[in-house]
């Protein structure tokens, strides 16, 4: 059965044995079905993408902990050879420049994160712990107005506005125009159906358009926000042009929206199923931060990250071959037994232990401060308020995001 | 043992600082860096486990001779 004096395995090798991927999750926060097949064959398997091409699928820790800091795999999006997982996603490569941080390799990468890195410090963000409270409250006051017996949609009360509000305040975008990001930082990451495709990259122009409009005017009226000190100390000094700065921005802007609001939602669901667990975080809310680890762990919402390799890799018997296309499943690695005991259960006392839900190697998440801290308060606070909290329809028939773009769900209507 | 952080490969994750707040600290820039002092380690068990954590291997971990 071992073969290992054998040449190593490409990609042809194995491709009339690659599912169709990626598949649409059943329950928003569990594995897709043919998932627990993937992970039998890990750690390193085949799939095959909607346009009929086949790509690599890591689906261990360990290996994929050794392949994502590996510079031959590169994130550049503008290289034609790069893994797309729908059209839509197609269509709008071609007319876009390389999203920065996310979308370029180092040096370019280093360079841009490094701006921004200042404002995402653990010190930084926990100052901001108050003001993340208060939007918190303030949005459970409007919806607990709305009287007990009603539905509301969570998402659209609380899950999404309360990071939305966050992220124009780190950034300095007055807080009366954050509606206006919502809806669009949603077109841009969760769009699904086929005419949304358009509105995606229209949402993403618009945003663009509005962020270097507001550049211009803080460059007159300058404030201490994040996108001030940008201007104040690289725009003015020549180290980075407008464009390039509002394309930071509009990154920022949208990752800061709709990750943290997915992860809300999906928390709320997998936790009101299990009164347990529940009930175990609400008697002692110092357990909150690990839960959030583990919540993270459990859901994986960014679950497939694409890269392509640039240089031929030869790893535990296989040969990723310059121009292939290798996708990193967080979800199978942060469900691999190999790294975490009964993988399938979430266990708010886990020990945080080593999940890949932030990502791993140099893009990992750069707002995962303030991504931990918005999720600890916003759960908290959320069910410390409304102890009656529950979904107002059965679990399964809550609307589950498409399978190629950030995983949650498009409402979630709850009562109390 | 003796701890540093490569800050050219550090890309501030911060994954050290959360783990193991009594040995690493971030600077004004957002990097990662050994408290002065802290080199040894403290005595802190997560120390490896921060090391191992770190998104790009950016902790460079020596062992010494004798304590």
């Amino acid at each position: 059965m071992t073969d290992t004096l054998d040449e190593p395995q490409t990609l042809a090798d194995g491709a009339e044995d690659a599912p169709a991927y990626p598949v649409k999750r059943t329950c928003p926060y569990r594995m897709p079905p043919g998932y627990e097949e993937l992970r039998e064959k890990g750690p390193i398997s085949r799939v095959t993408l909607w346009n009929g091409r086949t790509a690599w699928l890591v689906t261990g820790n360990d290996l994929g902990r050794r392949l994502f800091p590996d510079a031959r795999l590169s994130s550049d999006v503008l290289d034609p050879r790069f893994p797309l997982l729908a059209p839509r996603i197609e269509a709008q490569r071609q007319q876009a420049a390389a999203p920065p941080l996310v979308g370029v390799d180092d040096p370019v990468h280093a360079r841009q994160r490094r701006m921004v890195l200042p404002s995402f410090g653990i010190r930084q963000i926990n100052a901001l712990r108050p003001e993340i409270q208060k939007y918190a409250d303030g949005l459970l006051d409007t919806m607990l107005a709305k009287g007990p017996g009603v539905t509301v949609d969570l998402l659209t009360e609380y899950a999404l506005p309360m990071p939305s509000a966050v992220i124009c305040m780190l950034l300095g975008v007055p807080y009366e125009d954050h509606h206006y990001f919502d809806e669009r930082s949603r077109h841009v990451l969760s769009s699904s159906g086929e005419e949304q495709a358009a509105q995606a990259q229209q949402a993403f122009t618009e945003i663009l358009a509005y962020l270097d409009d507001l550049i211009v005017r803080k460059q007159a009226e300058p404030g201490d926000t994040l996108l001030d000190e940008l201007i104040a100390r690289q725009l003015e000094e020549g180290k980075v042009d407008r464009q390039e700065l509002a394309m930071i921005a509009t990154v920022l802007l949208v990752s800061g929206h709709e990750t943290t609001s997915n992860m809300i939602a999906l928390s709320t669901m997998a936790l009101l199923a299990d009164p347990d667990q529940l009930a175990a975080l609400r008697a002692d809310e110092s357990l909150m931060p690990r839960a959030v680890d583990e919540l993270m762990r459990f859901s994986s919402i960014g679950d497939m990250l694409m890269r392509v390799a640039k240089e031929d890799i030869e790893i535990e018997g296989h040969l990723i071959r310059a121009g292939d296309g290798v996708i990193l499943s967080t979800m199978l690695m942060n469900r691999d037994p190999g790294a975490f005991e009964r993988p399938d259960e979430l266990d708010i006392r886990r020990p945080a232990g080593r999940h890949v839900a932030f990502g791993y190697g140099i893009h990992q998440c750069i707002g995962q401060n303030l991504a931990r801290a918005e999720m600890e308060i916003a759960l908290a606070t959320l069910f410390r308020r409304v102890p009656t909290l529950k979904l107002a329809v059965p679990a399964e028939q809550v609307p589950v995001n498409a399978p190629f773009v950030l995983q949650g769900v498009s409402e979630l209507p709850v009562t109390w | 043992m003796h701890l540093s952080v490569d800050s050219d490969r550090c890309i501030g994750s911060a994954q050290c600082a959360v783990t193991v707040p009594s040995v690493f600290e971030q600077d004004e820039d957002g990097l990662s860096t050994v408290i002065p002092g802290r080199e040894d380690g403290g005595g802190e068990p997560m120390v490896r486990e921060a090391v191992r954590a770190c998104p790009v291997q950016a902790i460079v971990l020596k062992e010494t001779e004798g304590v």
